[in-house]
């Protein structure tokens, strides 16, 4: 009986396993971060997500959008009102058709969805050699092991081998499929001045943004893992209650 | 089956005699429904795939009050349940999970059935209908795949749809009707839509026709030999419903810990990304309860004769199925359960093993070594339906079974008994 059981779990590892190995085809193996939102216990770092909204602001938001992360959903980050009002109020956003059928600018509001850097894909690629950088919101789920994959590839260039041609325009990053990417290295020594203190080094900045991307994807995560471990105990009482009646009821029989 | 539904009190007695639901719910899951006394916990999984299917219909119809079918709209609509809808993210990774539980449950289910031979006369019509309920389960859950409009949504759209273009001569016609359109867009999006919704109730009035036709001859058992008199049965409520009870408890608690700790790890990441027409992704791969059939689809590389390795291949993976319906003609033997099949029982392993095999060749590129590891695996496949079971059907011995179920399950065994091994008798 357990032999079943145990194939079944073993035909989905070994599916999820090919998967995994599909898409670190080519490169390297993917470095394993120990991550706070890991495990069944796992929450967000808030002093890091709030790092790394810093960073998304000053260094990724000028080429990727966030379209589906709002400025009211920063209250999950520990933010109170009057900083998402003060975040939003950066932002400008175009509102309209006016009273007169006029599109016009405003500062944006907490309601606001991130607005993103550009009209539209075609004047992203355009300003991108080609190829336009895509959208942030669900990236750390997007990949296989997507924080990990994040976090190496943000951390991953480096001069190419000899045997990798790479174009202008391109840089050389192990981790991304192919090995040649469009983005040139976004993080540099110091690139971000931390309001907290913390040392701004490029593997500090790479674990701090790929934890607040990690909210922006899943920003139900702690919620979920809380509720969780409630329906679980719950289920277990439950089954161990129906378990005894089960015995109970067939007591007779044995 | 002597004694009705007794009741005193007056308002189910006014009801009972008008309309006679209570007898008849009696009758079905009820004491006055006999099953074998010795069924054991793999009998579980039939009603655990019910209870799966309702979970499903729930969530989902909750979910369509919030989902929009287009092509523009499909992809922010779920993230906007995921986000902003209250609880959302809970209905929709219920949803999302569910279905691969289901189909869990169900391939359990149909292997048990594999096991222990409960395809046999007289329950031939019964397996049949199981098969059309997993054939509809397929056609439902490839079609809900799709809504959510992702990179793996679209594309798994268009590979499976494609398919259809291996058709001789109005294949190319066949594939523009199935799309609405001249590629997966709008159209097909709508109407995979309403079909995903409409297929569901599809799938209960088959189940309701699978379970009638389970109570003509009443559940198989793990002995394969039929009850014999009221010794051999028990009433199945309050025994299999407190059982079937005690079994729902157990799957929720799996079911649970895949919604809320790792309710991304079944599907493929990519489908995070909106459909794009221009980008293709590197792999596509279908849902894992597909990735044997995918194997046997791609495993066929060369044409024969007239037929285009393309065509070959879509009749290969239908073929694995549709195979099903006729298993109980394949295999003639006698015997029904596996634990008098010595031989069986083993090759039943090996069958395992092969799917699970197609499985892991299917989540991997089609080029050597997989496209040769996936083509033994094939071969084997249909070899184990068309030329094992048929030969094991004459030349395996069985080991001789008991004279009935409760002398068995007294002796605590199966094999206590010396009698020489006699064919089943046919109810």
């Amino acid at each position: 009986m357990k032999r079943v059981i145990a194939s079944v779990l073993g035909a989905v590892v070994i599916g999820l396993g090919a998967q995994g190995a599909a898409a670190a085809e080519g490169g390297p193996e993917l470095p394993e971060y120990t991550w706070s939102f890991d495990g069944v216990f796992g929450q967000f770092d808030l002093p890091a997500a709030q790092r790394g909204l810093q960073v998304y602001r000053e260094v990724c938001a000028g080429c990727h959008s966030l379209r589906f992360v709002a400025f009211r959903d920063l209250a999950a980050l520990g933010y109170n009102e009057d900083q998402i009002k003060a975040f939003a109020a950066e932002a400008t956003v175009v509102d309209g058709p006016d009273d007169e059928g006029e599109m016009f600018e405003r500062d944006g509001r907490p309601a606001d969805r991130f607005p993103s850097p550009f009209p539209n894909e075609k004047a992203a690629a355009a300003a991108n050699n080609g190829s336009a950088p895509p959208d942030l919101s669900l990236m750390a789920k997007a990949r296989p092991h997507g924080p990990n994959y994040l976090r190496a590839l943000l951390t991953g260039y480096a001069d190419p081998p000899e045997d990798v041609e790479v174009m202008e325009g391109q840089s050389y990053n192990p981790y991304f499929p192919g090995m040649r990417i469009a983005m040139a290295p976004p993080l540099f020594e110091e690139g971000v001045e931390y309001q907290d203190g913390t040392e701004a080094t490029v593997d500090q900045m790479a674990a701090d943004v790929t934890q607040f991307l990690m909210w922006a994807a899943e920003p139900k995560l702690q919620e979920r893992k809380q509720m969780g471990l409630k329906v679980i105990l719950f289920l277990l009482v439950l089954t161990g209650i129906l378990y005894a009646v089960k015995r109970k009821v067939w007591a007779d029989l044995h | 089956m002597s004694g009705g539904f007794q009741t005193n009190n007056p308002v189910l007695k006014w009801i009972e005699y008008r309309l006679p639901v209570f007898s008849f719910v009696d009758h079905a899951v009820g004491s006055q429904y006999p099953t074998p006394k010795n069924l054991s916990y793999w009998w579980n999984f039939g009603s655990l795939a019910g209870l799966a299917l309702v979970i499903l219909m729930a969530t989902g119809i909750v979910l369509a009050m919030q989902y929009t079918a287009h092509v523009d709209y499909a992809f922010d609509s779920v993230e906007r349940i995921m986000r902003d809808v209250n609880y959302g993210w809970l209905i929709r990774y219920i949803h999302m999970n569910g279905g691969s539980f289901f189909f869990i449950v169900v391939y359990i289910h149909v292997l048990r059935g594999m096991y222990y031979g409960s395809y046999k006369a007289p329950r031939e019509l019964l397996w049949m209908l199981g098969v059309v309920i997993l054939l509809l389960m397929m056609a439902t859950a490839f079609m809900g795949y799709v809504l959510p409009w992702g990179q793996m949504s679209f594309w798994g759209a268009k590979v499976i749809t494609n398919l259809f273009s291996a058709i001789p001569l109005v294949g190319e016609d066949i594939v523009i009707w199935l799309w609405g359109g001249f590629s997966v867009d709008n159209p097909t999006l709508n109407r995979f839509y309403a079909l995903h919704y409409l297929m569901p109730f599809v799938l209960v009035g088959a189940i309701v026709f699978h379970i009638w036709a389970l109570h003509q001859f009443g559940s198989s058992n793990p002995l394969g030999i039929e009850t014999k008199g009221p010794q051999d049965t028990i009433p199945f409520h309050p025994y299999y419903t407190v059982k079937d009870l005690y079994g729902m408890g157990v799957f929720l608690i799996f079911f649970a810990a895949a919604v809320f700790f790792m309710p991304n790890a079944m599907g493929e990441a990519i489908n995070y990304v909106e459909a794009n027409p221009l980008v293709t992704p590197a792999h596509i791969v279908p849902e894992w309860y597909f990735l044997p059939y995918y194997a046997i689809l791609r495993s066929v590389t060369f044409d024969i004769w007239f037929l285009s390795a393309k065509l070959i291949g879509v009749i290969l993976m239908f073929g694995s199925i549709l195979i099903l319906f006729i298993l109980p003609w394949l295999d003639r033997s006698p015997v029904r359960s596996s634990k008098f099949r010595p031989i069986h029982k083993q090759l039943f392993w090996v069958f395992v093993a092969d799917c699970i095999l197609l499985g892991w060749v299917g989540a991997n590129p089609a080029e050597p070594p997989y496209l040769y590891i996936g083509q033994a695996g094939t071969v084997y496949y249909f070899a184990h339906f068309l030329i094992i079971l048929p030969l094991l059907s004459v030349m395996e011995r069985p080991r001789p079974l008991p004279n009935s179920i409760s002398e068995s399950v007294l002796k605590g065994g199966g094999t206590a008994m010396g009698a020489t091994a006699k064919p089943m008798e046919k109810a």
